[in-house]
């Protein structure tokens, strides 16, 4: 049924759809609301046959999750931010051992300094951890994207996390359509383990593996996610069949039949970039958009395929790699080698910067224009950044930046409201 | 698409006041989205919640920067927060006070816009009258429908008794009620002093 809801009650209202029989986590801003509303649904009896475990950390959550799927259990979580990073340890190893532990993860940035508006910073710095890793665009699609990935998971025995933009999706209220328990049951079979913890026929797992077989075990990961190249386009096709909607696949395109410029970006940010683009070619310029719905294991044919004809790629993210640039860039540039183009790189959103239609309009314009740098930080304050370089250069003991950077943006507003501007 | 900033205090439900209306919004079929400032909303520190109405899909996710209209809790506010950036020259803007805006030293800020789109209601009292606690939302909501309509108050009213069960939404109801009731008039006296 169509609501008008938060994100984060959508969300939880999907999983329980699900039917998870545990679910474990710690409350961390902005996926909060999800677990909070989770833990209600069990208490109350609207999730039934669920056991909802309170934990004392991140780690302890996806360490229960690891048990709970080893015995067979369907098993949720969610976190966000550092708390992702504490259970990093448990995140490596739920893909190890190949449970499908499906978790939300309500992106945000990481700290330090501590900051908990959104961008990708979390989700990138597991993109290696052998989790399907699945962007999604709307409040619907994140709904969606659950469904989905319960299935995909425990077909393929890999845990997937749906990546939520915090905050801009997880606290923003629109429709979204819920589907009903019947529906959600002929999409999503009760799960059926490939291996199993029982008493009656005891097994291992987990057990020590050396070299004679370690790089086998991680060679069969990589088959497997393989295996979800192929299966995820599929689940969203049969998805479509039964709900009549476009969620979930590899990548999305739009406008890019005849476009010389392309932009390549993950998540929420991608409709306020469709906006952009639609003014933007109302005044002629030939610009269309990818989203990257799947981002591990990345969808590199999809990717080339659906770029092969642009002049420009301009890669939007909400992340970078302190010491290199773009981390998507450089999947996006993996995929185009040997191909003739040209790819630029943008950072925008950090620690919950607005990314602005008029921003981005900015930056297509300089694309057009062959005028946007190999790596440009998008509203960046270079004035800002220029007079901390200068107080560093000039004075040892300059102090800790982040908190520089506070102390003259409050004296350059208070100087700015003494002078009536 | 008619885009609006609510302006509160933590604790008297800024961003519940933009779910209500944008739940208003999705009750008479149109497409709508709310959200809050998302800062770290302490009780009493200023907080700004979102709302945008479409007849279509509304896809773009930044703040809203120019504000069709604007909806003020609490009116000491603008010795901290620029309560009218970025507001079209032609937007709304209703104000949580008893007071007018001459004593409220809001003069020189009426001069740039449109003196019959602003308008002050005192929903708190309205709140106090019906709820007996100082929450003005739902009683703006009810002012927000009179001065722009682009909703109706019979949308408010469903809204705010689907975010409130029982008596408390019947009272919220009341006092949204009261408040629409307030502005309409204040409206024709406008409309009768301008014709005079």
């Amino acid at each position: 049924m169509l609501r008008q809801i938060e994100g984060s009650r959508a969300i939880a209202e999907t999983v329980a759809l699900c039917r998870p029989e545990v679910v474990c986590a710690y409350p961390i801003s902005p996926q909060t609301h999800i677990i909070e509303a989770v833990g209600a649904m069990v208490k109350s009896g609207v999730l039934t046959s669920c056991e909802f475990i309170n934990v004392e950390s991140e780690f302890a959550a996806m360490s229960v999750a690891i048990g709970a799927s080893a015995t067979g259990a369907r098993s949720y979580t969610a976190t966000a931010s550092q708390g992702l990073l504490f259970m990093v340890e448990a995140v490596f190893n739920a893909s190890g051992l190949g449970l499908p532990i499906v978790m939300t993860l309500a992106n945000r940035a990481i700290g330090a300094p501590i900051n908990i508006w959104n961008d990708h910073s979390d989700a990138m710095a597991v993109r290696d951890a052998g989790w399907i890793q699945l962007f999604a665009e709307t409040n619907q699609e994140a709904a969606d994207l659950h469904v989905q990935a319960f299935k995909l998971a425990e077909e393929l025995s890999v845990p997937v996390m749906v990546c939520v933009d915090g905050f801009i999706l997880t606290h923003a209220v629109e429709g979204v359509d819920i589907l009903d328990q019947a529906s959600v049951d002929s999409f999503l079979p009760p799960y059926e383990p490939r291996q199993v913890l029982d008493v009656d026929e005891p097994v291992s797992i987990g057990a020590m593996v050396g070299p004679e077989a370690f790089e086998e075990v991680r060679y069969l990961a990589y088959l497997r996610q393989r295996d979800a190249l192929e299966r995820i386009p599929e689940i969203a096709r049969t998805f479509n069949d039964l709900t009549g909607r476009d969620s979930g696949g590899l990548i999305r395109t739009y406008r890019t039949d005849d476009a010389e410029i392309v932009v390549v970006a993950l998540g929420s940010v991608l409709g306020t970039i469709k906006d952009a683009v639609d003014i933007r070619r109302d005044l002629g310029e030939r610009i269309g958009v990818v989203g990257i719905t799947t981002f591990r294991p990345f969808p590199s044919e999809a990717v080339r395929s659906a770029l092969a004809n642009a002049r420009q790629v301009v890669v939007l993210e909400k992340a970078f790699s302190t010491g290199f640039g773009g981390v998507l860039s450089t999947d996006v540039a993996m995929s185009l080698r040997d191909m003739d183009f040209d790819l630029r790189t943008v950072v925008a959103g950090l620690g919950g910067r607005a990314i602005t239609r008029r921003s981005i309009e900015e930056m297509l314009e300089k694309a057009q224009h062959d005028d946007l740098e190999s790596l440009t930080f998008l509203d960046l304050d270079q004035g800002a950044v220029e007079r901390e370089r200068e107080r560093m250069r000039t004075v040892r003991r300059s102090g800790p930046s982040a908190e520089n950077l506070l102390r003259d943006r409050t004296a350059d507003l208070s100087k700015a409201v003494r002078r009536g501007a | 698409m008619f885009q609006i900033r609510l302006h509160g205090r933590g604790g008297q439900g800024v961003v519940t006041a933009a779910e209500i209306l944008s739940v208003a919004a999705f009750a008479e079929g149109r497409h709508a989205q709310a959200f809050p400032s998302f800062g770290s909303e302490r009780t009493g520190a200023p907080v700004v919640s979102f709302c945008r109405i479409d007849d279509r899909e509304i896809r773009t996710r930044e703040p809203v920067m120019e504000p069709n209209a604007i909806i003020i809790q609490d009116a000491t506010l603008v010795h901290q927060v620029d309560l009218f950036a970025g507001l079209v020259h032609d937007g709304y803007a209703l104000v949580n006070t008893s007071r007018d805006f001459a004593e409220l030293g809001f003069d020189h800020t009426l001069m740039s816009f449109r003196h019959d789109r602003f308008m002050t209601c005192p929903a708190t009292e309205f709140a106090l009258e019906h709820l007996g606690r100082p929450l003005p939302n739902a009683a703006l909501l009810g002012g927000f429908a009179a001065l722009t309509g682009q909703i109706s108050i019979e949308a408010i009213d469903t809204a705010v008794k689907e975010r409130f069960e029982g008596s408390v939404g019947e009272r919220n109801a009341a006092a949204a009620a009261a408040a629409y009731a307030f502005v309409v008039s204040k409206m024709k006296e406008l409309t009768r002093a301008s014709s005079d």
